[in-house]
This record gives C-alpha cells, structure tokens and sequence, in this order.
C-alpha cells in the first residue's frame, strides 16, 4: 500500500508539473478514522495530502461528471468501470482522462469493525494483510481478508479495465467467487416473504439520499425525488414512498451497476441497498451476459435492440 | 417489481398493434379476470389520507 501510495504521488506531480492535467483527483485522510475523504489536487504541492490505504471505498467517478478540464483520475478497478460508464453516457472524454490505476485488494468494512468494538476508535493502521484498530485502552490486530467490505469480497474485477497507467502490477483476480448467493437467497422466497424482507430492510431509512449521492450513476441535474412539479413519489418517510425510491434508484443503475459499493457504504443507517441493484445486475448478466463499464466499444443492452432480445414476460 | 415483493399476477405486459383490436379486446379481459382473482391489493398502496 505504501508503494502504491509513493507511484501515486511520484505519477500525480509528474502530470501536474507538465501541465498534462488540470487537476489530480485522489483520496486524503478523512478526519475520523476509516473514512478518506476525496482529495483535488491542482497543484504538486497539494499532492502530499494524498493517501492510499483500504478506506479508499468512495468511488472517484463519481466527481468527473460534466468536467470540462483535463483530469487525472486515481481508479481501482470499479471506479475504473464506472469511468467507462461515464465515457459511454457522454458524461466526460476519454482525452480529458489520465487515469491513475491501480491494482485493488478490497477495502474494509468500517461498520464491521466499529461493531466489534465497544468503545471508540481512535486509530486504524494497516501493514501488509493485516489491520490493527486502536482505541483509548485497546489494541486489536484483524486479518484484513476478514473485514472487506461485502462487494469487496466477492469482486471479480480488482484490476482497472482502462488505465493510462497502472500503479503496480495486476493483482490476481479472485476466481470461483459466488457473487449472487444472497440474491439467490431472495429469489427463493414467497412473493409475501420478499415484501417482508425488503420491508424490514427499508423500516431505518431516513431518505437522506446519500446512497444516491454517492453513486456516480446519479447525476441526472434534478433527481426525481426532488422534483415537485410534477411530484413523482411523496416526500415523506411512509414506507411506500421509501420503497418507491429505493426502487426507483435501482431501476436507474440496471445495466450500469458495477457493484462499487458506494451505496452502502454511504448509507448511516445500515440498510444493504446493495440488495436491489445486485438482482439488476444479476439479471443484466444472465439475460443479456452483461458486466457494465467492462468495455467502451460496446453499447449497453438497454440502449441497444437485438433481436433475439429476452421477451418472454410480453404477452 | 417480482424480486421486490409483487404478486407477479399484477404486472403485465403485452404488445398489442393499433391494428388488432381483437387481440385487445382480449388482453384487457384476461388481465382484469386476473387481477379480479387475485383481489385487492395490500402492498404498496397509501391511504387516500396519507396521500393528501
């Protein structure tokens, strides 16, 4: 990690001090704990802010939308997809892009490990594979593989799909990964049964929307949430009008997901809202063997028409 | 909707040209004799009040 954080820094002043890019956009150290905050860099001086350890789970993309300067990006493999995603969607250039990659190995789970401790944390270091977690009279030392977060551990696509440069070299993808048990889980219940998990699931939301604001798939300039004429769904906290958001938001992520994690991450109150976007892209890859933001040369099966197209629910 | 918690039996979907009548005439009859059986719906529904 530490490597990789002085081939950030070393690739970051490079590209300033030429004047290659406008700005560098990567993480710094958030001021609690397990939680980096993005980081702008414009000039090489400000690249010293920069960090890069496993609490880098926000996902960058999600800061390119309608940019107009030259931008070096630092990308895991997700963000990377959703780089592409955002290229795709007209949403940013390629040419305006110098993308940073870099080989990822998961981050942790901050919720997770908050939970096992019952006082507050004050530090979290990391060395190698393992993570140590200190607080005022405790010290603990965790196997980092044990407290990825959920999507981190079950990632099939660490390495970025497009960079201009790697930070390192490729790391091994993991292989015979079950991604769907979970939906899997859901698919097998009653119709009654899934009203009830999800409305379990859902009885903390406060819609603050930061899962949406988090997500780089969410940049349309007014949300439907916040418009109110027409108003498409209530603005209350009564559990239909947060299903229909929630809903709705995962709607607008089919065939764009790319299972980043930001969503969930972002979420104050816990609520895994993984678990709609994740039967989308279950679905999205059984029905027309789609992985988004994998490849810019290929349109993404809901703008495209084939033929033999899946249509069985049409009467 | 399905995956969500919706009686499949409520969501339909057909392709029905402005040229057949027909086969409208016999879509809507089908959907409403399903839905009809089905009764009303529980979920997913706001009061009228709370609507207001």
């Amino acid at each position: 990690m530490i490597e990789y954080l002085e081939k950030i820094k070393q690739i970051s002043k490079r590209l300033l001090e030429d004047g290659r890019v406008d700005m560098v956009i990567g993480f710094k150290k958030g001021t609690v704990p397990m939680m980096n905050e993005p980081c702008f860099a414009k000039s090489s001086g400000e690249v010293e802010k920069f960090v890069w350890d496993s609490n880098c789970g926000i996902n960058l993309a999600n800061y390119l939308t309608g940019r107009n300067e030259k931008i070096g990006i630092v990308a895991k493999g997700c963000d990377s997809r959703n780089i592409v995603t955002h290229i795709i969607e007209n949403k940013i250039k390629r040419e305006q892009l110098y993308i940073i990659g870099i080989p990822c190995q998961g981050m942790i789970d901050k919720r997770r490990i908050a939970a096992m401790f019952e006082r507050e944390i004050q530090s979290v270091t990391e060395k190698e594979a393992k993570i140590t977690v200190q607080g005022e009279d405790f010290e603990k030392t965790l196997d980092k593989e044990s407290v990825l977060q959920s999507n981190c551990s079950i990632c099939i696509h660490r390495n970025p799909v497009i960079s201009d440069e790697l930070v390192a070299d490729p790391v091994e993808e993991q292989k015979d990964v079950d991604r769907y048990l979970d939906v899997r889980k859901i698919e097998a219940m009653t119709t009654g049964e899934k009203w009830q998990y999800f409305e379990d699931m859902l009885a903390p939301c406060i819609r603050c929307y930061a899962c949406r604001n988090a997500c780089p798939l969410c940049y349309c300039p007014t949300c439907f949430v916040d418009e109110h004429r027409p108003q498409w769904v209530g603005k209350s906290q009564d559990p239909t009008d947060t299903r229909t958001f929630h809903f709705l938001r995962a709607y607008h992520c089919a065939g764009r997901c790319t299972d980043c994690g930001a969503c969930e991450r972002a979420c104050p109150v816990d609520i895994p809202v993984r678990q709609f976007t994740k039967k989308l892209e279950k679905d999205c890859l059984e029905l027309f063997e789609w992985e988004a933001g994998m490849s810019l040369d290929i349109r993404p099966p809901l703008d495209t028409y084939r033929p033999d197209d899946p249509d069985d629910f049409i009467k | 909707m399905e995956h969500m918690g919706i009686d499949s039996g409520r969501l339909q979907f057909s392709w029905v040209s402005s040229a057949e009548s027909t086969k409208f005439v016999d879509v809507v009859k089908e959907v409403t004799e399903a839905i009809k059986a089905l009764g009303p719906n529980n979920t997913f529904v706001k009061s009228e009040t709370k609507v207001a």
